[in-house]
């Protein structure tokens, strides 16, 4: 029998999903007939060589970048109509930092949560300062900081609005050994907190710690999708160094 | 309440990201006072001769240092994608238009009062009898220009030849508005009555109303890919 409109919204509550998805910039296929389907609380390790589609994936599931064929839906809902209630559930980490050169870190933290229409704004601020041990270094220029300290601003940005979905796309570049650490900790720590975890990174190995399931890319195309624990990994990094 | 939060967010970085590098408010002056000042040796400036050539010497003053404001008002948002993190959040996307439009015309106002202080240097040249006129013509000619410039600038900042990409776009759009305005400037200056630049004024008000609203809608299209 067919589920009422309201118990099919409760079914789909916080599921993700891409259906055949294929996205093209000019000749170049970045995603080929892609389906995805990620469920709240899921840990999931995006994982293929360089030009795989991982990037291109990651802006999809996040309505950045619109598909050129096939649908991407949150709650059932397609992201081109839609991309508000996800967008102020998301923090996203990208190759860019989103963050303004002139201003300090906790500026932009203010100015950011300002946008997401943040209640308890200073709190907020002063938890991702010091999740990221940025507190000391927050009322300096970002221009400033070095690479880490920038890839820790933006993680504090993304951190910001506690968000239910984090798409994390090479989160760990430029963090030194001990802020590595603490983010891996941070990371493994939030399936267990309901919170859906997507995230992209060269480091199999590391990856596969964090996340249950793994979802390797090949030239835009699905190669794996399944438990990291059973993922062919040798093939896999065959793959990734052709 | 949000969106009004957002407008008054993205104005106050603006303003606060232009007080701490004073590239943008300073460059458009000084082209801004740089033509008024070429013009000023290319002709004696009589009562007459201003009189013909001076509104259109104002609005390419206002013209060009509107351009490198638009320009470098999304050189900042380029810079670290800061206008796809923007993007990214769930503001109004017309909210943030409005923000970044209205930073482009308290600059681009600032750049205008600057023209026209230099004008009435350089030309001995008052404003004064006309002033309640010429200050609304200015206004309604300024917010037309700025509306469209601001999300050409931001359609502009995702080219690749975004300096020459900006006026290429821009100025076949903003045409009419630089008509009527020049048009109603030289009604005012020449002290005719106001039912003779009525029309005028009211495509002006027209334009900045239309383009207004459509930007504002359109906004949404510009800052995703």
């Amino acid at each position: 029998m067919p589920l009422e409109a309201p118990q099919a919204r409760r079914v789909l509550e916080g599921i993700l999903e891409l259906r055949d998805v294929s996205k093209y910039f000019g000749d170049l296929a970045a995603l080929r007939g892609v389906s995805l389907r990620i469920e709240p609380g899921e840990s999931v390790l995006l994982y293929g060589p360089n030009g795989a589609g991982k990037t291109t994936l990651l802006r999809t599931l996040a309505g950045l970048s619109r598909p050129s064929e096939g649908r991407a839906l949150f709650n059932g809902r397609d992201l081109r109509q839609d991309s508000a209630e996800l967008k102020s559930k998301l923090g996203f980490v990208s190759h860019a930092s989103f963050l303004y050169g002139e201003l300090t870190a906790r500026e932009n933290l203010k100015f950011i949560g300002t946008l997401f229409g943040l209640r308890d704004l200073e709190k907020s601020i002063d938890c991702a300062l010091e999740l990221f041990d940025l507190r000391r270094r927050a009322d300096e220029s970002v221009r400033g900081l070095s690479r880490g300290l920038l890839q820790r601003a933006t993680l504090a940005r993304a951190f910001l609005n506690d968000p239910e979905f984090l798409f994390l796309d090479e989160p760990f570049t430029g963090l030194d050994a001990n802020s590595t650490r603490k983010l891996e900790d941070l990371l493994v720590g939030l399936p267990k907190r309901g919170k859906t975890l997507v995230f992209s990174t060269h480091s199999f190995e590391q990856g596969a710690a964090l996340a249950r399931r793994l979802v390797a890319l090949e030239a835009g195309r699905l190669r794996y999708d399944g438990p990291v624990a059973m993922a062919p990994i040798e093939s896999l990094r065959a793959a990734g160094k052709q | 309440m949000q969106s009004l939060r957002v407008v008054w967010a993205i104005f106050a970085k603006d303003l606060r990201v232009e007080w701490r590098h004073r590239e943008t408010l300073s460059a458009m002056c000084v082209f801004g006072l740089l033509v008024v000042f070429l013009f000023s040796f290319a002709y004696e400036p009589g009562r007459e001769e201003s009189l013909r050539l001076l509104p259109g010497l104002l609005w390419i003053a206002f013209a060009f240092a509107g351009i490198l404001g638009f320009n470098r008002s999304f050189a900042a948002e380029r810079e670290n994608q800061c206008l796809e993190g923007m993007g990214l959040t769930p503001a109004d996307p017309g909210a943030i238009y409005i923000g970044k439009m209205l930073a482009n015309l308290f600059f681009l106002g600032i750049a205008d009062v600057v023209v026209i202080f230099a004008v009435v240097l350089f030309y001995n040249f008052s404003f004064i009898p006309t002033l309640k006129w010429f200050s609304l013509i200015v206004a309604l000619g300024t917010i037309s220009y700025v509306a469209v410039g601001t999300i050409f600038g931001a359609v502009a900042a995702n080219t690749r030849m975004r300096e020459v990409m900006l006026p290429v776009l821009q100025f076949p759009v903003v045409l009419p508005v630089f008509i009527g305005a020049i048009e109603s400037t030289t009604a005012v200056l020449r002290g005719e009555n106001p039912s003779a630049f009525a029309g005028w004024l009211k495509l002006l008000a027209g334009f900045s109303i239309i383009f207004l609203v459509l930007c504002y809608l359109l906004f949404e299209y510009v800052i995703e890919e």
